[in-house]
């Protein structure tokens, strides 16, 4: 079942070692990286947003990451909130 | 949790709050030297951040090895809409024990025994696997420290919350804490008396490190097996107060041997430097160098030669 993106929502911080996941509602996939890392994590992240989102069947939406150094633990758990948040399906609590 | 060992032996003074939505803190873990952390997703966490927190943890005990460190998580009470949703994002993760805040009554912890055994099953775990540590807060759940302690093979731990407690009581909670003697005693007794870890409250003030270790030293010797602590800080300053005085450090090793050695040769009642020994003496000494095997006395050992 594809979920479709129905807001913009964010989860995580700018703090050290954590990151900033953004979605936002697109009519194809966009997905910027940054942070002081980014350049030696680009794969590794975009290898997880693509698997993610895969996983949650969501084909079109914008993701933004800003990651200050956070672990794939860390911006795997962000985005899966960032896109319960944003999907239609999910009311939390 | 990744690489799961069981750990119900391993000695447990201190457990060190970390915010569950904390990955900076939660990365560090291991370097903060405490024998156990509570990763907390009740009072820490905004209500907001409640979903953020009980993914990050997951994410955590799924992938982050731990090590030797016992991992505990505090969930939200069983009157929030938080307590379904915690517990079935956590439980399958397998950590070493729920933290079940506001514990009444037996009741309340065989709700919340039938709820993870529920959501074991689901996921094809061993039921009985993730331990409870109950805390009490209220003047009911302390009266009720042995029902409680004894609800179900699943607690192995109830622990005393101070800031709800003294609420509760109407009291203050004082620098010397004789407010608290009662429950502490209360919850000691019904803690051994199940075969359960007893476990005390924070020490709030973070620039009081005295205040910390006198408390410390004061529910060492009331019987507690660990305290609680609210910042890295804090952890040295309760192990030191665990710290075994040297010579009833050697005197528990003597009456160990002299046990090994009479059961060796069939012997019931043995004495040690002519004062008789009998079992709990023996486990006493037991529990007192297993603590202490995780200190130095490299000093005194010179200093006795």
């Amino acid at each position: 079942m594809d979920k479709k993106i129905a807001r913009t929502a964010s989860a995580g911080t700018v703090e050290s070692s954590d990151c900033l996941v953004t979605v936002s509602p697109s009519e194809i996939f966009l997905f910027e990286y940054s942070g002081p890392n980014s350049t030696a994590f680009k794969k590794r992240t975009d290898t997880l947003v693509r698997t993610t989102l895969e996983q949650y069947g969501i084909k079109q939406a914008s993701i933004t990451i800003q990651d200050q150094g956070a672990l794939e633990m860390t911006v795997r758990a962000r985005l899966a909130v960032a896109l319960e948040r944003a999907t239609e399906t999910t009311n939390e609590e | 949790m990744k690489n799961k060992k069981d750990k119900s032996k391993q000695p447990c003074r201190s457990m060190l709050y970390i915010p569950g939505d904390a990955p900076g803190m939660i990365q560090n873990a291991c370097v903060f030297g405490s024998d156990s952390i509570l990763l907390d997703l009740e009072d820490a966490i905004a209500p907001s951040e409640k979903d953020a927190a009980r993914k990050l943890v997951r994410s955590f005990l799924d992938e982050f090895d731990f090590g030797e460190l016992i991992v505990t998580v505090r969930i939200n009470a069983a009157d929030t809409v938080y307590f379904k949703k915690d517990l079935e994002e956590i439980v399958p993760a397998d950590p070493d024990a729920i933290r079940l805040p506001k514990c009444d009554s037996a009741e309340d912890v065989r709700k919340a025994d039938a709820l993870i055994t529920e959501i074991e099953k689901k996921n094809g775990m061993t039921p009985g696997g993730v331990k409870i540590h109950a805390m009490l807060e209220t003047a009911l759940g302390i009266e009720n420290a042995f029902e409680v302690a004894k609800a179900s093979p699943r607690v192995s731990a109830i622990t005393l919350g101070g800031q709800d407690l003294t609420a509760d009581l109407g009291v203050q909670k004082t620098r010397g804490g004789h407010e608290l003697f009662y429950s502490r005693g209360r919850v000691v007794v019904g803690a051994r008396a199940a075969g359960v870890m007893a476990f005390d409250t924070v020490w709030t003030d973070m620039n009081d490190p005295e205040g910390l270790y006198n408390e410390a030293k004061q529910i060492v010797e009331l019987g507690f097996t660990g305290k609680a602590a609210i910042h890295p800080s804090q952890v040295d300053v309760i192990h030191k107060a665990y710290r075994p005085d040297y010579r009833e450090y050697v005197r528990a090793k003597r009456i160990l041997e002299a046990a090994a050695l009479a059961e060796k040769e069939g012997k019931g009642v043995i004495a040690v430097d002519g004062k008789m020994v009998d079992g709990p003496i023996v486990a006493r000494a037991a529990r007192l160098v297993a603590i202490a095997s995780l200190y130095d006395y490299e000093e005194e050992e010179g200093l006795s030669q």
